[in-house]
């Protein structure tokens, strides 16, 4: 009686709330196949009538999209490699090392989550002009090299990393450096991964530094591309939709791949917080 | 930036030809934000060797000490002929009598319009004042209906307004007021908004037309006033039917022709640069007017000298000869390097009039407090003789 | 002693790196702040004048400043409660034991959020054009006139808000839903037993249950909203008529396209300032109420 239209009713409610989320995502996909102009049309169509590459061909070979392809790549691999190394140290440091002002460093580290980066951007600007970081891939690369949030969430998980474990191979004569790479780092695989998808999404999502930063063209990532191409190519929509497309498939299919890791790492970093 | 920037490129082969050892690495940008990329550019001293500048940012720069004098660059090239040079463009270079630019192009706004629709609105002749422009307006719109418009004046770009008022002085006092309250501004403002109120242009944005050249010839609007470029791109986008059915006119004024402002982008060669002499050289290449007029062709823009002109492609091309016209009463805009923060606030104050949020006293008493508010800093600065306060105003 | 110095040793590469490349442009935006430091300054530093608090003075008196202050709480007042509830609608959906093919439509509802969010924002500003977009055309078939939804200063914040919406709801919903899953399920046993029926089981059982989580989410999605810049910036450049022009873009406009870093840096300050204080204010909420 009350089942089957209950049933019905979450079933129905869940493909529509799917629809509306991927909809937009499937139609960028289909005009990014359209000839030039077939979508400023009205109706709108909704599939190519003669699919064409076109637009990605344009992109590569006009618009130098390969080489903000491989931007985006670089600055961002950067920034995760980086991130891992120093994050985790940090964070295992202020899970399992004692050190003086430990807790009130990672109190301070805490309340500092609060201030916008934005805050820092001006300012941060002016001290990489100073070291001469301006418009290189470092400059882009260095602000994300250790992140309040990864700290923590580097620590929450090392918690659980039982002391008797280390402590045996500190009686064992091992040095902590040994420890850490022999013992703590595999232990800390799990989370480890998380951090470098975070690290990896966040660095390929970020807009607003690389903007400020990279002025040269040759150096842009692939948000700031597209925002600059969006912004004069008002009128080749088609275009512009498989610019989307290049900016989002390696990002989603990298998720697709490893979602069950990206949740448990979301979970470990807010609900405990 | 822009259009010009990916036309270019056609032209570099040949100097680089005649320069063996010279590599030109054209970089493009958006003009949207080319502005922003180029102060972002100079504060982190990653600037480009040479670069066209919008005039009416030269001030901005020249002040910033970013620019390198060329009067000596200029002296030792004769081929670089001064006075063949239209005085207007020429001027917006120059800062305290040096030199820091070279026109490249020249630009100013005027009417692209429909011949064959203000003709179905009984207009037969374009009009040349204010006045007629209204009569011409309202006809069309008369015949036009509720769906389509006389003319397109989009809310998001200052230079539509901009050259509407051109013909007063906006700043007073060297620069350090606005005068905006004058009586001849706020003409120009009700005139602006007489020409939303009554439904003649639509109040939109330029991203909301998705493609201006289409909906020209769609006729969604008969006027429209812009910029030189627009020739190549009408001949370009039009239906042939359409090819002898549009035109150029000169600016209308308040009694009569009116002015507009010398826009347009001359080369600059920044301080910083480690290679100054190709940079010259460059210049000079595209400053000779046989390499002006291939440009034309290629663009559609106007040679900012007089020689160039006389070629056939120019002198025989009905569409540019409202422009050649307009040159002559083309009129620099103020040269303070905060003019640009200035226009950008004419445009937002010009949008809540077209919107009917504001009245025209009200716009230009706004006007007037914000232009004193930026230039504040300029007040204290010509005061205390201070740094490099530079530029006069018109 | 040795265990003390291997603790900073491994901590020092992160904190160095905060330290100079966080912290010390936070405090040296402060300096700033307090200073007029503009394109004059940048030529020449002799141009700078100290003005104490001027910057903030003239902010406050500033009616752009309350616009776009005005536009970013619109956007957070609006758009917190709305994507909560999406979240928390989506949680209880995928959560409820009538569903089907769960782990699809966990990954569909996550997907947007790990779009970059300028790519999707130019997806959007074509879905909803006027003319062409496919919103206006749906609309059509319902016999609605085409709302102009980026061009209409009514319209256009309440567009980037849905915009908003769409693209964070996913990322809360694992929150809510992690939360619901930790809820046991004798709590909804006893309440069933006294009668109570789904509606009143969410609001006696779930809900408060909930209740730090929902703070948890609350807190993170408005200090997120307070940041609103990147929708405006490639979907309506904050017009039209200003009216989505945030607090962070008037900041980036005044930093970055006329370089008043002075009075840029007080705008920064005075959003920070703001959005500790909200998020004091429901924390201090949150105990009244129990939650904590």
């Amino acid at each position: 009686m009350k089942r089957p239209l209950a049933t019905a009713i979450v079933n129905g409610l869940l493909v529509a709330l799917a629809l509306l989320s991927i909809a937009p995502l499937l139609w960028m996909l289909s005009v990014s196949f359209m000839q030039a102009g077939e979508a400023t049309h009205f109706p709108p169509p909704l599939l190519p009538s003669a699919p064409t590459l076109h637009n990605y061909h344009e992109l590569f070979a006009r618009a130098g999209m390969g080489r903000y392809l491989f931007n985006s790549f670089l600055v961002s691999t950067c920034v995760t490699l980086l991130a891992l190394l120093f994050n985790t140290m940090a964070g295992y440091a202020f899970a399992k090392l004692r050190f003086a002002g430990r807790e009130k460093t990672f109190r301070l580290l805490l309340a500092a989550l609060v201030i916008p980066a934005q805050v820092a951007m001006m300012p941060l600007f002016l001290l990489l002009k100073q070291m001469g970081l301006v418009n290189t891939y470092m400059g882009a690369i260095v602000p994300g090299m250790a992140t309040i949030f990864g700290i923590f969430l580097v620590r929450q998980y090392a918690r659980s990393i039982p002391d008797e474990l280390l402590e045996a191979a500190r009686i064992d004569g091992a040095g902590e450096m040994r420890i850490f790479f022999q013992i703590v780092l595999p232990a800390l695989r799990p989370i480890l991964v998380t951090l470098a998808i975070f690290s990896f999404l966040a660095a390929w999502n970020d807009f607003m530094w690389p903007l400020i930063v990279l002025s040269d063209q040759d150096l842009q990532t692939l948000p700031v591309a597209l925002a600059s191409l969006s912004r004069e190519h008002v009128q080749d929509n088609e275009l512009m939709m498989a610019g989307s497309v290049v900016t989002i498939v390696p990002v989603l299919a990298l998720f697709l791949v490893l979602q069950r890791h990206y949740i448990q790492g979301l979970l470990l970093g807010s609900v405990k917080g | 930036m822009g259009f010009e920037g990916e036309q270019v490129a056609q032209l570099l082969p040949e100097f680089e030809r005649r320069n063996p050892g010279i590599h030109v690495d054209l970089q493009q940008m958006p003009v949207l934000s080319a502005h922003e990329k180029l102060l972002t550019a100079y504060a982190g001293d990653s600037l480009p060797d040479v670069t066209p500048l919008g005039n009416t940012w030269i001030p901005e720069f020249a002040l910033l000490g970013a620019l390198d004098p060329l009067d000596e660059e200029i002296a030792a090239t004769p081929a670089l002929d001064v006075a063949d040079y239209y005085a207007g463009p020429w001027d917006s270079g120059v800062i305290d009598g040096r030199t820091y630019a070279v026109p490249w192009y020249v630009e100013t706004r005027i009417p692209f319009y429909r011949v064959d629709l203000l003709h179905e609105a009984g207009i037969d002749k374009p009009p040349a004042s204010w006045d007629e422009w209204r009569t011409a307006m309202a006809a069309v719109k008369r015949k036009v209906g509720p769906k389509r418009y006389a003319i397109l004046l989009p809310l998001n770009e200052f230079e539509p307004l901009l050259n509407l008022a051109i013909h007063d002085p906006l700043l007073r006092d060297d620069g350090r007021y606005g005068n905006f309250r004058s009586a001849g501004f706020k003409r120009t403002l009700a005139f602006y908004k007489e020409i939303f109120d009554n439904d003649w242009a639509p109040k939109v944005a330029n991203t909301a037309i998705s493609n201006v050249w289409d909906e020209f010839g769609n006729g969604y609007y008969t006027f429209y006033v812009n910029g030189p470029w627009n020739i190549a791109e009408f001949r370009k986008r039009l239906p042939p039917s359409l090819a002898d059915k549009w035109m150029t006119m000169p600016l209308p004024g308040p009694d009569g022709p009116g002015a507009s402002v010398a826009g347009g982008t001359s080369f600059v060669v920044f301080r910083n640069s480690r290679h100054k002499a190709a940079a010259w050289k460059l210049i000079a290449y595209l400053s000779e007017p046989r390499v002006q007029v291939a440009f034309h062709t290629l663009t559609g823009n106007l040679p900012p000298r007089r020689s160039p002109w006389k070629d056939p492609s120019l002198a025989n091309d009905r569409h540019a000869r409202a422009f050649r016209e307009q040159l002559e009463r083309a009129v620099p805009t103020p040269k303070v390097p905060e003019w640009e923060r200035i226009a950008t606030e004419l445009r937002l104050v010009g949008e809540q009039v077209a919107n009917d949020r504001m009245t025209v006293d009200q716009a230009a008493a706004e006007l007037d407090r914000r232009a004193d508010a930026i230039l504040e800093k300029r007040r204290w600065m010509l005061d205390h003789g201070g740094g490099h306060a530079a530029g006069a105003t018109q | 002693m040795k265990r003390s110095l291997a603790g900073w040793t491994f901590a020092a590469p992160a904190l160095l790196v905060i330290a100079v490349f966080f912290f010390l442009p936070v405090v040296a935006a402060l300096a700033l702040s307090v200073t007029d430091f503009d394109i004059y300054a940048l030529a020449d530093i002799h141009n700078l004048r100290f003005v104490a608090l001027d910057n903030y003075l003239g902010l406050l008196r500033n009616p752009l400043f309350w616009k776009t202050l005005g536009n970013t709480l619109y956007f957070v007042v609006v758009g917190v409660p709305l994507s909560i509830a999406v979240s928390l609608g989506a949680a209880l959906l995928l959560h409820s034991k009538l569903g089907r093919f769960k782990g699809f439509f966990r990954t569909a509802f996550f997907a947007p959020v790990v779009t970059t969010v300028v790519a999707v924002a130019v997806i959007w500003r074509y879905l909803f054009h006027t003319r062409y977009g496919l919103v206006n055309w749906g609309l059509s078939w319902v016999g609605i006139d085409p709302i102009d939804w980026l061009g209409d200063p009514h319209w256009a914040m309440p567009t980037i808000i849905v915009f908003a919406v769409w693209k964070n709801f996913g990322y809360n919903m694992i929150i809510f839903l992690a939360g619901l899953q930790s809820i046991p399920e004798d709590l909804y046993e006893a309440a069933r037993i006294d009668g109570a029926g789904p509606w009143r089981q969410f609001r006696h059982v779930t809900l408060p249950m909930l209740g730090p989580v929902l703070l948890l989410v609350g807190i993170l999605t408005m200090s997120g909203y307070f940041q609103l810049f990147a929708e405006p910036y490639v979907m309506t450049q904050g017009g039209p008529l200003e009216s989505t022009k945030s607090v962070l873009y008037l900041m980036y406009e005044e930093g970055f396209k006329w370089w008043n870093l002075g009075n840029a840096s007080a705008v920064a300050f005075l959003l920070f300032v703001l959005m500790a204080a909200v998020t004091s204010a429901m924390m201090w909420f949150a105990r009244r109420k129990g939650a904590e």
